[in-house]
């Protein structure tokens, strides 16, 4: 008896204090790619302000669809969530924010998994695949104002509605 | 008042139940904080009520864009053994400013490293994208483009292969399982060499299960019906003509020889998948208008290739 009155004490604090407080509460984010890229309009057509760092954690202010408006530091711009993550992301030991008190399994771990110790180990054992050009083909690199640049130039104008 | 950890246990679902699924990790864990520092649990059992909610979002995980990164990079070394590079700088950069500005404007604009492009010196109608963003398309393949629209239309294609995650589902099951379950292990402690070596195992089994798909077999066809349709959305939301993928198809349908190697082997006849792409789209296919600045890149970049 004692017990289902407290249950519905509670139940009712929560309905009434509870449940709004957690909606309002502070969500973060964290990058889970290499670069995330941080923009000044939820498209792909907003300026590039910052590129964030893989595993930054970053706060959710607002939620657009596929764009999240964050904020970092003394930055706030929007990020495609296609380079975010709910889980904690945290780097391999060595790096700076390295937590070992967290608990394992809320974490996806940088650099776990398939990784570059995997590839070596496959390497050793399919010697006649060469890298060269999978490396080459990766330092072909377009920066955002030379994509703003070759669109202008080639006369394609994306449809502001269409733009994601 | 008694603290009693079953009252917890009762109110947690509902607490699930009001929040998304985004949310759920932050909020069941601000739940419980709260919990502890009220004194309505004990801290050491809220702690481990965290644990098993994460446990619970963790079911349903995948592979990290890190993790998908390391598996293109493999799919390419395994493409780039059968296929030689076509080294033209020019070409290549043009391929790569087009396609890279095209991957922007996809549902799936960041990826662990970013999109690349590389044209293989082939005489095979082909193209392949790996989970991890490299992308390749032949000599033969881009010969098929009359203009630039054309040319974004097929690369639109493989990067909707990457947004679709279809080279991802081509790993059996069973591998991906094996997987996720060593590197739960990995999370939690640092690997033992037979781990490290089981690691390497699954690795090649999903890189073999992705590059006889792409090379050899070959995608559903629902499968390139859905990149058609998602590259279509690309070309429009950038400002190219959808009209681009029609057109590239018909000089293909003309091109391609029955019983070949490359598309024909692994893709639906083009002629099938104009059918579905004028199936789908409200306005009938008319020719592809390109300005003349734009022509003349093209030509200059790969118009003669």
């Amino acid at each position: 008896m004692k017990r289902l009155r407290i249950f519905l004490l509670v139940t009712l604090f929560l309905c009434a204090f509870g449940l709004p407080l957690f909606s309002a509460t502070q969500s973060f984010l964290s990058v889970q790619v290499k670069e995330g890229q941080m923009r000044s309009a939820p498209s792909f057509l907003g300026s590039v302000l910052a590129s964030l760092a893989y595993g930054d954690r970053v706060e959710l202010i607002e939620d657009k669809g596929a764009w999240k408006k964050v904020a970092i530091r003394k930055l706030r711009g929007w990020m495609h969530m296609s380079a975010l993550t709910t889980q904690k992301i945290i780097l391999q030991a060595g790096a700076a924010d390295v937590q070992t008190s967290a608990t394992s399994s809320e974490l996806a771990l940088a650099g776990k998994g398939f990784n570059a110790k995997v590839e070596a180990e496959f390497k050793t054992q399919n010697k006649n695949l060469d890298y060269t050009w999978v490396d080459r083909m990766e330092a072909f690199a377009v920066k955002p104002d030379q994509m703003q640049a070759f669109l202008k130039q080639g006369q394609v104008n994306p449809p502001k509605e269409a733009a994601p | 008042m008694k603290r009693d950890p079953l009252i917890f246990c009762l109110l947690l679902p509902a607490v699930l139940a009001f929040s998304g699924c985004q949310t759920m990790l932050t909020a069941t864990e601000k739940a419980v904080t709260q919990a502890a520092s009220i004194g309505m649990i004990h801290p050491s059992y809220a702690e481990a009520i965290k644990k098993s909610t994460s446990a619970v979002s963790r079911s349903i995980e995948e592979f990290t864009p890190e993790q998908e990164y390391y598996i293109g990079r493999s799919v390419a070394a395994v493409i780039l053994n059968k296929y030689q590079p076509y080294t033209n700088q020019q070409a290549n950069q043009y391929l790569n400013l087009l396609g890279q500005t095209l991957a922007q404007a996809s549902d799936m604009p960041e990826i662990f490293r970013g999109y690349h492009f590389l044209i293989l010196n082939s005489n095979e109608i082909n193209a392949f994208a790996t989970p991890g963003g490299q992308i390749f398309v032949t000599r033969r393949l881009l010969r098929c483009c009359r203009n630039e629209d054309a040319v974004a239309a097929v690369l639109a294609h493989e990067i909707s292969h990457i947004q679709l995650k279809h080279g991802i589902q081509a790993i059996k099951k069973a591998r991906v399982t094996d997987a996720l379950a060593t590197i739960a292990v990995e999370s939690a402690r640092a690997l033992a060499p037979n781990e490290v070596a089981m690691l390497t195992e699954t690795f090649g089994g999903a890189i073999m299960d992705i590059t006889t798909t792409l090379i050899n077999s070959g995608y559903s066809r629902s499968f390139e019906y859905e990149a058609d349709q998602a590259a279509q959305t690309i070309l429009r939301r950038v400002g190219y003509d959808p009209n681009g993928l029609v057109e590239m198809l018909m000089v293909m349908r003309k091109n391609l020889k029955k019983g070949e190697s490359g598309f024909a082997k692994t893709h639906p006849a083009p002629e099938d998948r104009i059918a579905e792409i004028e199936k789908k789209m409200d306005v009938k296919y008319s020719q592809v208008r390109t300005l003349e600045v734009r022509q003349a890149r093209f030509m200059k970049a790969v118009g003669k290739i």
